[in-house]
């Protein structure tokens, strides 16, 4: 295991090294941050000392080795349009887009997994059919679209709900949560329910057809000739073989879900990293955006990692060496 | 006799295809006496299977249509609620399947899926459930029962997980068992062993049983009675012994002519063929006498010395060899021309993986391979396509043999057009002579595969083979997917086709009663070696091998008057997977009669 | 094995054929048309195409004529009129543009877009996955890592860095897409052509002696297209939503060359105020196309299921 777990890490290490160099380079070759730094009225002289200071007349290999070597001491260099450290911004917003995101994905699975094992185990129900015409819905509505109706909807029409913003946070472990009080909640719904819309459909789509795939299978049929009643047979039988495949799934939607909040918080004035990282891109804050891919990195690298060993554990089929 | 424990009346199932319902079994009735085994036997499409799953009311409620009349226990089973059923399958009927390998559900634990019948029928706890588990398992001869049970299906091979599955079926001592097709999947001493298994419960629990079924031999070793099913119908019904001495329906005759006899061959010199059954009248016409095909004076068509092929099992980020299967080891043998030699053998035996290898499908490691005098492991690309000219391969699936999407026509032409040998328009009457030369019509080349039943379509691969007029057509278990009666004209047409044209044909094969009918010479292959090669009459007759008696003594024989005691063992079919380190030891054979070699130690 | 109560008796193995001969693409097509749902898909698709083609006929005003344009024509709320008697029928935006005629120019960037970009998505991710198949080995593992890598990435992340590299502009914008998504055609033909590569009727080509070339394209190509026409279907839809958000971001296409995305984003500040015109319709029209695209997609992901052929 901890040889598997070495392996693992190491392979994460070389995919940040190499990603990070692709970006840097690519970085570099385009725009002059410069102008982000100064205002129009600066002085030749005064552009001259900011290059020097900021080490960007250097050549780019020079400019990368720097970059490393401070990056191994936990500094990833200073904004460019805040002049603070870059990773402390970052880890100052992942809080609430972390919360954003895995709320999203506890509503996707609490409502598309029962409605999509329904639509499996009664695929020609009327009730079956319009889950599935809707889940067609689901997935094909923009996110950014239907936040905007919701917001027309919710806030502007019948103001039951805030158009934006993060509601009173509580800490937990130095964390803070907005889930648990009211306020937050009330800011936490709009947006969560945004995000999770896409999901919700994925999930009814993958979870009916994992149920019906697996009620054809042979064992179904013998556990029925066992005279085993239906529940059981769903509920045991069926269940666990369809929702182990689930949680690969579950693992990249939650990734995917954590880079789509980019979307959702611009929409929702959601104070987490989207807004941060858009901003970022728009004016070239190369520290920032450097930051913010290599965190990207190791978070979806830890969660592909937890989703493997999760399945190893579930699955007596999957071995983690590959063996099986 | 007693009062049947299982009584049919009428039964008629149809299905709902595309809208409309198609009667898929039709006004079929019989009896299962108690202690009796009774054999449903038929080809595919016959109904067989859906009667047994009609029975347990296994079918889809909506998809379905059962009407008729099943008395069990004094019940009418088509009669009661849906509800009532659980309580009789796995309590009063127990059910097993064809498949071993997905009968379990892979993520559970054995001793859990056993544990639950025992909860749910006979209201046993936990605790009483698990020893009672350990001890089905014991009577279903699974070594170390007790520390098996937290075990997952897939540390059972396909024999031992059907001995599971018997004993959750047996869990609660039902009066009646079906079985369907159980051994189908299962090789011959494997089936020779769960065959005499289900026999020894059977006397042991004084239960019935009723057996689906399409191998006659099986129904001749097992059964008391038997119904004989063709589209639907039950046409036939009797005393095993009288269906198989004085069958009466024409279907019944033509399918027990049909079906070879192991050892019904002895004292024949040549092959034989299939008797023709006119289907309305039940006239047999005997069979015409084979002629000599094989030309001993000739130069062999095929030799192979020391052929050797082995797979590398690799594993892990860095693809390290952990181990390797020696699928073919030292295998040496000669083909005249216009001769047959069978390779016979179980799984993994290496019998297909010698004829790929032969024409370098598979690539071999060692050996030499001689075709018509051509060296064929050095032949370079130009030298390779001469020589697949001369040899060609029949592949076992009739259906993935074809590409879907292609017209069969425009499939047989493909070798010719890509050989050049003639142009495009010749081609197509090429074609439409093949076709008639397999027995079937000009016209069907328009078709696509989809459009013919199995048998039609291993006629086109036939005739595809044909196309570029090899002397030599390798066989690669060519019949074994077929239906007995199809499989009796297939065999019919490859030796019309060796008479006429001379070919010499290297077949493999399972099925040692049918290798028993078509060859001049046999090879008994045995985990990737030759352990006993000779002439048809001396292996079959004066069998020396082990391993070749075993096999020739799992065989079922398709006549009731022939049933032998049975006294077969646990063992399992070795693997040919290998540490990297092995060295296989060297071989010696000595020579137990004229051509006839068998393998020591 | 379930009994096909279709399956021609063997006994007889008669000549009578079980169904018309037709060629795949005829009987996909046939059951196409047969499928409600479908047809509807079609329809929105074909709409929108044919509109987006005639939009220079079809709007009543070209929106990015600038002389054309008076601001004081702006936010007018559906259905009023112009000072000189042009009807606004979806009324205008901030700018004075009518509506109706910027929404069918910005159906055909966003259709340009998608369609192209998953095009040559589709034929450079295609060779790369046939190609990875064909050779196996090494060269198939490391390709394949790389395209696992890249699939763990979500695709919006992976657009946002390449047009924080770029900058803005329609073909960088369609280069960003071909990078997110050539790795599903990849993944999704190298699957497919080794299953193929494994089944009886390549063997028997082999043993032909048909040469490799003949082989691939003639034989497991052909068989590999369904799945990759249903991946297809979907990434153009997707990739039409992705320019959309990330036009929408403000970080895809210029203010010169808006699709429907940029004409949401326009609107946006505006909707609290109550003109919610100017976001919703061009939403609405977006929402439409993307509908019909996946209702395509999902009826032949059920039509070309390999399991349904014979």
């Amino acid at each position: 295991m901890s040889g598997y777990l070495l392996s693992r890490s190491l392979q994460t290490l070389l995919t940040l090294l190499v990603m990070s160099v692709l970006v840097f380079v690519g970085l570099y070759l385009v725009g002059n941050p410069v102008d982000v730094l100064l205002n129009a009225n600066a002085t030749p002289a005064e552009r001259l000392e900011v290059i020097r200071s900021f080490g960007l007349d250097r050549p780019v290999w020079e400019q990368y080795w720097r970059f490393l070597t401070r990056a191994l001491s936990g500094d990833l260099g200073n904004s460019f349009v805040f002049n603070q450290p870059a990773l402390r911004l970052i880890l100052n917003r992942m809080p609430a887009t972390l919360e954003l995101a895995f709320v999203a994905l506890v509503i996707a699975l609490l409502i598309g997994i029962p409605l999509g094992i329904y639509a499996g185990l009664k695929p020609r129900s009327a009730l079956s059919r319009s889950i599935m015409t809707f889940s067609i819905l689901g997935f094909s509505l923009p996110t950014f679209w239907i936040g905007l109706v919701m917001i027309l909807v919710f806030s502007v029409t019948l103001g039951w709900l805030p158009a934006s913003g993060r509601g009173q946070t509580v800490s937990v472990l130095g964390i803070p949560l907005s889930f648990l009080t009211l306020d937050g909640l009330s800011h936490l719904i709009l947006p969560a329910l945004n995000l999770a819309l896409f999901k919700i459909s994925l999930v009814i789509r993958l979870t009916r057809a994992g149920v019906i795939e697996t009620m054809e299978l042979d064992f179904v049929r013998f556990a029925r000739a066992k005279g085993l009643p239906e529940r059981r047979i769903v509920r045991v039988h069926v269940l666990k073989n369809t929702l182990i495949p689930l949680i690969t799934v579950i693992g990249l939607e939650l990734g995917s879900l954590i880079a789509f909040a980019v979307v959702t918080e611009t929409i929702f004035s959601w104070p987490g990293m989207g807004k941060l990282i858009i901003d970022a891109i728009a004016v070239l804050d190369r520290p920032v955006i450097l930051a913010y891919l290599m965190l990207t990195v190791v978070m979806f690298s830890v969660i592909n990692l937890v989703v493997d060993i999760l399945y190893s554990l579930v699955d007596p089929r999957v071995r983690l060496d590959g063996s099986s | 006799m007693a009062e049947p424990i299982l009584s049919i009346s009428d039964l008629n199932t149809s299905f709902r295809v595309h809208g409309k319902w198609q009667n898929v079994v039709r006004n079929v009735s019989f009896d299962v006496h108690p202690k009796e085994t009774v054999a449903v036997v038929g080809e595919s499409g016959s109904g067989k299977s859906v009667t047994a799953l009609s029975i347990m009311r296994l079918l889809s409620p909506t998809g379905a249509r059962v009407t008729g009349r099943i008395e069990f226990e004094g019940r009418d089973l088509l009669g009661l609620p849906i509800e009532e059923m659980p309580s009789i399958r796995g309590n009063r009927i127990g059910m097993i399947f064809q498949e071993p390998m997905t009968s379990l559900n892979p993520v559970l634990r054995i001793g859990d899926q056993i544990i639950e019948v025992l909860v749910q029928h006979r209201h046993l706890t936990h605790a009483q459930a698990r020893s009672e588990a350990a001890r089905l398992l014991e009577r279903v001869r699974i070594p170390s029962a007790r520390s098996r049970l937290d075990e997952y299906p897939l540390n059972f091979s396909g024999g031992m997980r059907q001995r599971v599955v018997i004993a959750i079926a047996l869990a609660c001592d039902p009066r009646l068992l079906i079985a369907d097709e159980p051994t189908t999947a299962l090789d011959v001493t494997i089936q020779a062993q769960i065959l005499e298994l289900i026999k020894t419960l059977q006397e042991e629990e004084g239960m019935s049983v009723l057996f689906i079924t399409h191998d006659m031999g099986v129904v001749a070793e097992i059964s008391d009675r038997a119904v004989v099913m063709h589209r639907g119908e039950a046409v036939e019904t009797g005393p095993t012994p009288q269906i198989f001495a004085s069958p009466s329906h024409p279907y019944t005759r033509a399918l027990v002519s049909a079906v070879p006899q192991l050892g019904s061959m002895n004292g024949l010199d040549r092959p034989l063929r299939f008797p023709r059954v006119d289907l309305v009248t039940g006239e047999i016409e005997p069979p015409p006498p084979t002629a000599d095909t094989v030309r001993r004076d000739a130069a062999p068509l095929l030799k192979v010395e020391g052929l050797v092929t082995r797979f590398d099992v690799r594993k892990g980020f860095l693809r390290r060899t952990i181990g390797r299967i020696h699928a073919v080891e030292d295998v040496s043998l000669e083909l005249r021309p216009g001769e047959t030699l069978s390779l016979v053998g179980e799984s993994g035996c290496g019998k297909s993986t010698t004829g790929r290898s032969i024409i370098r499908l598979t690539e071999p490691r060692s050996g030499t391979v001689q075709i018509d005098g051509c060296d064929v492991r050095t032949a370079g690309k130009a030298g390779l396509a001469k020589i697949r000219r001369q040899a060609q391969m029949i592949f076992q699936d009739p259906f993935e043999s074809l590409n879907p999407r292609i017209r069969v026509g425009d499939a047989i032409a493909e070798p010719i057009v890509a050989h050049r040998l003639c142009d495009a328009h010749a081609a197509r009457d090429k074609v439409g002579d093949l076709l008639r030369r397999v027995g079937l019509s000009a016209s069907m080349a328009e078709r696509f595969p989809h459009e013919f039943s199995g048998g039609q379509r291993q006629r086109v691969c036939i005739a595809r083979a044909l196309a570029l007029e090899p002397r030599l057509i390798i066989a690669d278990e060519s019949v074994s997917a077929l239906d007995v009666s199809v499989k009796a004209q297939v065999i019919n047409l490859m030796l019309d086709l060796q008479e006429r044209y001379g070919l010499g044909y290297l077949f493999i094969s399972h099925d040692m009663a049918v290798v028993e009918r078509i060859s001049h010479r046999v090879a008994v292959m045995y985990l990737g070696e030759i352990v006993e090669i000779g002439p048809r009459r001396a292996i079959f007759e004066n069998p020396q091998h082990d391993y070749t008696r075993r096999l020739m003594a799992a065989v079922p024989i398709a006549d009731p008057t022939r049933r032998r005691p049975r006294r077969v063992g646990n063992e399992e079919i070795e693997s040919p997977f290998r540490a990297p380190t092995y060295v296989p030891p060297n071989r010696t054979y000595w020579q137990a009669g004229e051509g006839h070699f068998v393998q020591l130690g | 094995m379930s009994e096909n109560p279709n399956t021609a008796s063997s006994v007889h193995d008669g000549t009578d054929p079980i169904s018309l001969s037709t060629s795949p693409f005829r009987r996909t097509m046939a059951a196409l048309r047969a499928d409600r749902l479908a047809l509807i898909g079609m329809s929105l698709v074909v709409l929108f195409v044919l509109a987006a083609i005639l939009a220079p006929i079809l709007a009543p005003q070209n929106p990015y004529d600038l002389s054309r344009l008076d601001v004081l024509d702006g936010r007018q709320p559906p259905g009023t009129r112009s000072a000189g008697g042009m009807l606004y029928l979806l009324g205008t935006d901030d700018q004075g543009r009518d509506l109706l005629s910027a929404i069918l120019y910005g159906l055909r960037t966003s259709l340009l877009v998608g369609v192209s970009s998953a095009a040559v998505a589709l034929v450079l991710g295609a060779s790369i996955g046939l190609f990875s198949a064909y050779a196996g080995g090494r060269i198939d593992a490391v390709l394949m890592r790389i395209v696992d890598i890249q699939l763990s990435f979500p695709a919006i992340l992976i657009a946002l860095i390449f047009l924080a590299i770029l900058g803005q502009g329609v073909d960088k914008i369609i280069i960003a897409l071909i990078v997110t998504q050539w790795a599903y055609y990849a993944r999704t033909i190298r699957g497919s052509a080794l299953v193929e590569r494994q089944r009886a009727y390549v063997d028997a080509a082999r043993s032909m002696a048909l040469s490799d070339a003949s082989i691939l394209f003639r034989h497991i190509l052909p068989n590999c297209l369904p799945p990759l026409i249903v991946v297809a279907t979907m990434r153009v839809a997707y990739a039409i939503m992705l320019e959309a958000t990330l036009s929408f971001l403000g970080i895809g296409l210029p203010v010169t060359q808006p699709s429907l995305g940029l004409l949401i984003a326009n609107g946006f500040e505006y909707l609290l105020s109550g003109d919610y015109w100017i976001s919703f319709f061009p939403g609405f029209a977006l929402l439409l196309l993307i509908i019909g695209i996946n209702l395509i997609g999902d009826a032949l992901r059920d039509i070309l299921n390999p399991r349904r052929e014979g």
